[in-house]
């Protein structure tokens, strides 16, 4: 195991971990919105998760998976945002 | 060489997605945590898609690392927007 496959490695659990701990920003909430934001974080914490992952498996598909990934990011929010009732 | 350069990206990518993820956890309101998010989205990416792009080598990976970058910061930014009219909408009400 090379120095740089250690790095890429511990970097990757170091993201991960750090996400779980913004995901308490959905548990606590207050608002729908803050709650959208958290998602959206891991979201793009997932999108740079495979990423990494990529070289480390080395499986260059996950790549792709990744771009198709940040194409349906944005589609949450918009739904959420979007919609005629406003009531939860 | 690359390498190296490539790796101390990646760390600086990574420290952002950290910061960002605290600013998210303990910031006071909505829209200073939607300032904390965007950091993450789009330097903490951007830093970790050169990073990988140079340990990676090769024109194609660049070229897609490149594509899923720009993808989420179109997206981060229409959905920041989206959630921050939202918010002024519901606030005025």
């Amino acid at each position: 195991m090379t120095t740089t496959t250690q790095i890429l490695l511990a970097s990757t659990t170091l993201l991960l971990l750090t996400l779980g701990m913004g995901l308490a920003r959905a548990m606590i909430g207050p608002s729908l919105q803050d709650r959208m934001l958290s998602v959206q974080l891991l979201g793009t914490g997932g999108v740079a998760a495979l990423l990494l992952l990529s070289p480390l498996l080395a499986i260059p598909a996950l790549i792709d998976v990744a771009l198709v990934l940040a194409l349906l990011a944005a589609v949450a929010a918009a739904a959420l945002t979007r919609r005629e009732i406003d009531d939860v | 060489m690359s390498e190296v350069i490539g790796t101390l990206f990646i760390l600086f990518g990574i420290a952002f997605f950290v910061a960002g993820s605290i600013g998210v956890l303990r910031l006071p309101d909505l829209h200073s945590r939607l300032h904390a998010l965007t950091k993450a989205d789009n330097l903490g990416l951007g830093l970790l898609c050169a990073g990988l792009a140079l340990i990676d080598g090769g024109m194609l990976n660049a070229f897609k690392l490149f594509l899923v970058w720009v993808l989420v910061l179109a997206a981060s930014a229409a959905a920041a927007h989206l959630i921050a009219q939202q918010a002024l909408r519901q606030a005025g009400k």
